[in-house]
C-alpha cells in the first residue's frame, strides 16, 4: 500500500503527542519532537553532541513548554556542564533548581564494588525529585558509564528494564544518551544498547565524520514508533545557539508564498533589462570571472535595498566589510551610512573554518538575528571550498530554499574559474539551475583593453532583454550602455566611444554641408528671381514700345491715306482707283 | 584488639529487593565475625527516605557507607565477598 506512509504522517500528529525539542530542523524531521511521555535513545560517538542535544531538549522544555526537567549526569559534574553551556547563551543558573535540576550521578572513583547491585537507589531518589518538581522531562546522560559497572550482560539488561519500567510508570519524556563504538551500521549489534534500541520508542543516531579534512556532523532518526519521520541522514551543526539540524524540503511541505513584487537591482538600466527588477524573494546569481564587478553589482543592490528601508545582510568572503564599503564608495555606492545606521550588516569571513553546513547555519542565524529582507553572499562559490562538492551543493540548495521560504531576496555572486571553463556551462555549485535570475558578467578584450559586458542568461517568469550591455563603472555609479554593434562587429569601451564620436563628427559635417547647400540654393534662387524681374520689366518695355510703334504706324498710315485722299480729291481721281487700293 | 574503635555503618537498601536483603544479611554476618561488639549499623530505605539518599549521593543499591573510623568508604553491592570488605575496612591485620 503506497499511501500508507502519507496516511501515517497525517494520522500521527493528533494521535501522538510530541515533546518539542526546540532544535531547529529536528522538530520538523520528526513532526514535532520527541515522543511525549516516552523514552528516546540518543546514540553517538565521542564529541557527537549528545549532551548538547539532550540539554537543549531540557532547556527548551523548561523555558518554552513549562515542563521542568531533570538532568542526570553520569559523566561530568553538573558544574562543568553548566559552565560549558554558558557559551550557548542559555541561562542555566536562572532555571535551576526549580525548572532544571542537575543530579550528579558520577560513580565516585573510590567506589568499591562487592557483589551485585542495582539502580534502585537512583530511581528512588529520582522518583522523589520528579514528584517534587513535577518534572516532565528527564535526561540520563551517558548511561553506559554506570552500566559498565555491572558485572554481566544479564544484570545490564535487568537494569535497563528497571529504568524503562520506572520511566513508563512516571510518564516522563526521557532521553537516554549513550556512546556507540563508532560502528557505522548503528549500535544495534552492540549489547546492551542494541537491546535498548528495541525497547525505546525513538532512536536517534549522531555521528561525526571527517570528510576531506572537514568535519561533518550528521543526525539520523533510526526509529520512531507511531510517527513518520525523515529517515535520511541530515547534517547538523553545533552553532552559537546550540543544535541546528539542516533539513531539506520535505515533500508535501507548504510552498513558499510567491509575489509579483519587484525590487530594484540598484542599476536603473538593469531594471529595464529585467522589466522592472528582481522578484521579491527570488534568488539571483551573478557569475563572472574575477574583477567583472560582481561585488559592485551586488553592492548596488544592497544600497538600493537599504534606501528602501529593508534590512540587509552582506556576507563577504573576499574582503573585510570595511574594505568592501571603501571600495564600493569609489563607484558611488555608499554603504557606509547604512552600515552605521544598522540597516546594513556587513559580515566578512576571509577564510573558511568549518564545513559549508556550518557556514549556512551561521548565515541563517545572522540573517534571522538581523531580520534581513535582503541577503547578499559574495561569493557563494566559497561554499564548495569547504568539504566536498556534494554537501556544498546540498547547502546551496538549502540556502535558496530557506531564503525563498523566508521571503528573503538573495543575491549570490559566483566565481567562474577563467581557466576552467570559458563557456557559460554552469557554476561549480550548480546553483545556476536553481537560481531564478542569472546574470553573467564577462570581459571583452579588444584593442588593448578589457571591457565588462553584462548579459542576462535567464530570468524566470519575466521578460528580459537578450542584449549584451556594457557595464561602466564611474564615480557617479554603475551604468549600462548599449554596445556598438554594426556589420557584425561588437565594439566596447574606447573603440565604441571612438566609433560613436566619429559618427557624431560625420553627422555634424553632413549637417553643415546641407546648410551650405541651402544657402547656395537661396542665393541662386534670388539671382534668378532678379533676372525674372528684369526680364519682365524688359518685356513690358518692349510691349510698350510695340504699342507705340503700332500707334505711330497707324497714325502715319492714316496720314498717308488722308494725304492720298486729299490728293485724289484734289486731282479728282477715279473712285474706282481709290477703291482698288 | 588494643583499640576499641567503633565502626559506624550506614547501609542504603531498596526496600526488600534481593540485593538489599542479601547485603543486610552479609553485613550483619560480617560484623558478627570480624567486629563483634564494636559496630553500629543503620539501614536506610531509599524508597522511604529518598532525600537522605540524595544527600549521600547514593545511586545504586545496596550501598554501604563506612562513616567511622575515617576515612569514609563506600562499597556497592551485596557485600558477598568478605575478603574485599575486610580490605576496604582496613581489617587485614586482624583477619589472620
Amino acid at each position: 500500500m503506497i499511501s500508507l506512509g502519507s496516511k501515517k504522517k497525517h494520522a500521527s500528529n493528533p494521535s501522538q503527542a510530541k515533546a518539542p525539542t526546540g532544535i531547529p530542523g529536528f522538530d520538523e524531521m520528526t513532526g514535532g519532537g520527541m515522543p511525549h511521555g516516552r523514552t528516546a535513545l540518543l546514540v553517538g560517538g565521542p564529541g557527537s553532541g549528545k549532551t548538547i542535544f539532550a540539554l537543549q531538549f531540557l532547556v527548551y522544555g523548561a523555558e518554552a513548554c513549562g515542563e521542568p526537567g531533570i538532568f542526570v549526569a553520569f559523566e561530568e559534574t553538573p558544574q562543568r556542564i553548566v559552565a560549558n553551556f554558558q557559551t550557548f547563551g542559555w541561562d542555566l543558573q536562572k532555571l535551576q533548581p526549580k525548572k532544571l535540576l542537575f543530579i550528579d550521578a558520577q560513580p565516585s572513583p573510590d567506589l568499591i564494588q562487592s557483589g551485585s547491585f542495582d539502580l534502585g537507589g537512583m530511581l528512588a531518589v529520582l522518583g522523589e525529585r520528579v514528584r517534587e518538581m513535577k518534572a516532565q522531562r528527564i535526561v540520563f546522560d551517558a548511561l553506559d558509564i554506570v552500566l559498565a559497572l555491572m558485572p554481566d550482560g544479564a544484570s545490564k539488561r535487568r537494569e535497563i528494564y528497571r529504568l524503562h519500567e520506572w520511566l513508563l510508570a512516571h510518564g516522563v519524556t526521557a532521553i537516554i544518551t549513550s556512546k556507540d563504538d563508532g560502528d557505522e551500521t548503528g549500535a544495534t549489534s552492540t549489547q546492551p544498547f542494541g537491546f535498548m534500541q528495541f525497547m525505546v520508542d525513538c532512536s536517534v543516531v549522531l555521528n561525526h565524520r571527517v570528510v576531506l579534512g572537514v568535519s561533518q556532523r550528521n543526525l539520523r532518526v533510526q526509529k520512531y514508533r507511531g510517527s513518520a519521520f525523515d529517515e535520511n541522514e541530515s547534517p547538523f551543526v553545533i552553532g552559537k545557539r546550540g543544535f541546528d539540524v539542516a533539513i531539506s524540503r520535505v515533500l508535501g511541505r507548504v510552498d513558499a508564498k510567491v509575489t509579483n513584487e519587484r525590487v530594484t537591482t540598484g542599476v536603473e538600466r538593469l531594471d529595464t533589462m529585467l522589466g522592472g527588477g528582481y522578484y521579491r524573494a527570488a534568488s539571483v546569481l551573478i557569475t563572472g570571472f574575477p574583477g567583472t564587478a560582481k561585488t559592485t553589482l551586488s553592492g548596488a543592490f544592497a544600497e538600493a535595498a537599504c534606501e528602501r528601508g529593508e534590512r540587509t545582510v552582506f556576507v563577504g568572503f573576499d574582503s573585510d566589510g570595511t574594505e568592501v564599503i571603501r571600495n564600493l564608495a569609489s563607484v558611488g555606492i555608499r554603504l557606509g551610512p547604512h552600515a552605521k545606521s544598522g540597516m546594513l550588516r556587513m559580515v566578512s569571513a576571509r577564510t573558511i573554518t568549518g564545513s559549508a553546513e556550518t557556514l549556512l547555519v551561521r548565515i541563517k542565524a545572522i540573517a534571522n538575528e538581523h531580520k534581513a529582507r535582503c541577503l547578499i553572499i559574495d561569493p557563494v562559490s566559497t561554499l564548495s571550498k569547504a568539504g566536498n562538492e556534494l554537501t556544498a551543493h546540498g547547502v546551496a540548495e538549502r540556502l535558496i530554499d530557506w531564503s525563498k521560504s523566508d521571503g528573503i531576496t538573495l543575491v549570490c555572486t559566483s566565481l567562474l574559474d577563467e581557466m576552467a571553463n570559458q563557456t557559460e556551462v554552469g557554476t561549480p555549485l550548480q546553483i545556476s539551475t536553481l537560481a531564478d535570475t542569472w546574470i553573467h558578467l564577462n570581459y571583452l578584450v579588444q584593442a588593448g583593453e578589457r571591457n565588462r559586458g553584462l548579459s542576462i542568461v535567464k530570468s524566470r517568469g519575466m521578460s528580459h532583454s537578450n542584449q549584451v550591455r556594457e557595464l561602466i563603472l564611474s564615480d557617479e555609479g554603475v551604468t549600462l550602455t548599449d554596445i556598438y554593434s554594426a556589420g557584425g562587429e561588437v565594439l566596447m569601451g574606447t573603440m565604441r566611444w571612438e566609433k560613436e564620436s566619429a559618427e557624431l563628427a560625420a553627422n555634424e559635417m553632413a549637417e553643415v554641408a546641407a546648410k551650405l547647400k541651402l544657402l547656395n540654393l537661396d542665393a541662386e534662387e534670388a539671382v534668378l528671381e532678379v533676372r525674372v524681374k528684369s526680364l519682365q520689366t524688359e518685356l513690358m518695355a518692349k510691349q510698350v514700345e510695340k504699342t507705340l510703334l503700332n500707334r505711330a504706324t497707324e497714325s502715319r498710315e492714316g496720314e498717308l491715306t488722308r494725304g492720298l485722299h486729299r490728293v485724289r480729291e484734289l486731282r479728282g481721281a477715279d473712285k474706282s482707283l481709290a477703291k482698288r487700293k | 584488639m588494643k583499640h576499641a574503635a567503633k565502626f559506624k555503618f550506614r547501609l542504603y537498601v531498596a526496600d526488600n529487593a534481593m540485593n538489599s536483603v542479601e547485603a543486610v544479611a552479609n553485613l550483619t554476618a560480617f560484623c558478627r565475625t570480624h567486629l563483634p561488639e564494636r559496630h553500629e549499623i543503620e539501614v536506610v530505605d531509599v524508597f522511604r527516605e529518598p532525600k537522605r539518599a540524595l544527600a549521600d549521593n547514593v545511586l545504586m543499591t545496596p550501598t554501604l557507607i563506612k562513616l567511622a573510623p575515617p576515612p569514609l568508604r563506600r562499597v556497592v553491592g551485596t557485600l558477598s565477598q568478605s575478603v574485599t570488605l575486610q580490605q576496604v575496612l582496613g581489617l587485614e591485620p586482624f583477619a589472620a
